[in-house]
């Protein structure tokens, strides 16, 4: 079977955030009980001219700048979103046009709640492995919506990351990749509706927690591995909380998933959080580590990755996504509404 | 703005593209059909040159009261700058306050929506610009 994985990888963060803290102020709730309960205490916010399309341009030309892959060689640009700026009309052709690999190309966006930008990468991965692209362009970008006053609000954020999927020049090779995908309506958006509805409880044992362990024990089972095989460990981050129970149940440390958990300084970042997360790692990850990471989407399902990091990693320009944590301004409540509400 | 000529504009709006002549080598932006300095020795001989969208900023202006489209945004800040190729573009400069912009910042391009035509019109796309990141200060 030829070889495929990540040739490149860029992240996005926006500057801007605001604390657990202030959002439980406005609607009457104890913060530090909040960021305890969810284990979030802070969330990027975008810019008032920032989304998924400006989110997505930005984490794919750091992809392209830092691998050094000529844009004209990728043949397919795919963005996972949910907050796609126009309900027709592809975010894929903008990005793709920012990054100049138009026009020898096919693209398209991809919608499947928090794992759209997973969903990407399979199929990048699949025509790598077909013969019928050289690279791909996967984006996992999000500007999430939360309504005023829902608990989803102490979270909802924005952010992405990009990875151009190929055959050679890797920096991380992609052992395996397995999916578990059932219909389960623990979240969604109606069509013309600003704010997503959600099944309260709902959303954890069933949802989260039976389609992420399950794609990762399928994961386990084909590889003959166990967790204590992997050196990190990123899953899906709706809150601090989820991805640690996750882990918890199927054997891993809290050590193995700290490196990827970003959730707790920048909220959920929908289709962005797998994929930011894996990107910290590999901010991080040394010639030879074994990765493992497992997103979910709601609806339902997870997509399972495997990766091993090669020593193409040692010349990788990294570390800006730490950069782009640490620099940050805060919003009080008032000025995030009015960065929210220029967005859709 | 006409979605037609948005359209047409998009490489230089997206990637900066402008125009390098192949008689004395010096880069326009927005693109020139014929160098002003060699007139007629550069007919046929413009080339499309991308800029790498570093540049200084030479001078800056702060908006109070923008026009409708940009309504919301204020105060904001536009920027003469003088891009490391030797042209000059203005262009807004994000994610700063107005009181820390100055003569001789170093920026570099970003993309940003620019102008929506309303909730039912083409959303348009292009370069703003911010502080360089420190890492890649030269």
């Amino acid at each position: 079977m030829a070889t495929v994985g990540i040739a490149g990888y860029g992240a996005y963060v926006p500057k801007y955030r605001i604390k657990a803290d202030e959002v439980a102020r406005v609607w009457g709730k104890k913060g530090e009980a909040v960021s305890a309960g969810l284990m979030v205490y802070e969330k990027s916010v975008p810019a008032i001219d920032e989304d998924t399309a400006t989110i997505s341009v930005e984490a794919a030309r750091r992809a392209v700048r830092s691998s050094g892959i000529n844009p004209v060689d990728i043949g397919a640009v795919y963005v996972g979103s949910e907050s796609h700026p126009y309900a027709v009309k592809p975010t894929a052709t903008i990005v793709a046009e920012a990054i100049r690999a138009t026009p020898d190309m096919t693209a398209a966006d991809y919608e499947f709640a928090c794992k759209a930008g997973t969903a990407a990468i399979q199929t990048c991965m699949a025509l790598v492995k077909s013969g019928m692209i050289t690279y791909g362009l996967a984006v996992g970008a999000d500007v999430s919506q939360a309504a005023p006053g829902d608990a989803l609000e102490y979270a909802a954020s924005a952010g992405g990351a990009a990875f151009i999927l190929g055959g050679d020049h890797l920096i991380a090779e992609i052992n395996h990749t397995v999916s578990f995908t059932t219909d389960t309506p623990d979240f969604w958006r109606r069509e013309g509706e600003p704010y997503p509805g959600h099944g309260e409880r709902f959303t954890g044992e069933p949802a989260y927690f039976r389609h992420v362990v399950s794609a990762t024990k399928k994961m386990l089972e084909a590889m003959d591995t166990r967790p204590g095989d992997y050196d990190y460990v990123v899953f899906h981050q709706p809150n601090g909380k989820f991805p640690l129970r996750a882990a918890k149940k199927l054997g891993f440390t809290k050590e193995q998933v700290q490196e990827g958990l970003l959730c707790p300084v920048i909220g959920n970042t929908y289709s962005g959080s797998t994929p930011l997360g894996l990107s910290a790692v590999l901010d991080v990850a040394q010639p030879g580590d074994r990765i493992l990471a497992t997103s979910y989407g709601s609806g339902a399902g997870s997509d399972s990755f495997d990766l091993t990091v090669t020593e193409g990693i040692a010349d990788y320009p990294r570390n800006h996504l730490r950069r782009m944590l640490e620099n940050k301004v805060y919003l009080d409540y008032a000025l995030y509404m009015k960065h929210r509400g220029a967005l859709k | 703005m006409a979605v037609p000529r948005y359209w047409r504009e998009i490489p230089q709006r997206y990637n900066l593209v402008g125009t390098k002549c192949g008689s004395c080598g010096k880069i326009y932006f927005p693109p020139k059909v014929v160098c002003p300095t060699c007139r007629r020795k550069s007919l046929g001989h413009m080339e499309d040159c991308a800029l790498a969208g570093r540049g200084t900023v030479e001078s800056y202006t702060i908006i109070y009261a923008p026009p409708p489209h940009f309504e919301g945004e204020e105060p904001y800040t536009m920027a003469l700058i003088k891009m490391d190729e030797g042209c000059y573009l203005m262009g807004q400069v994000v994610d700063l306050e107005p009181q820390e912009i100055h003569i001789g910042l170093r920026v570099e391009a970003c993309f940003r929506r620019i102008y929506e035509d309303g909730t039912r019109g083409a959303i348009q796309y292009g370069y703003k610009f911010k502080k360089m990141e420190e890492a890649e200060t030269p």
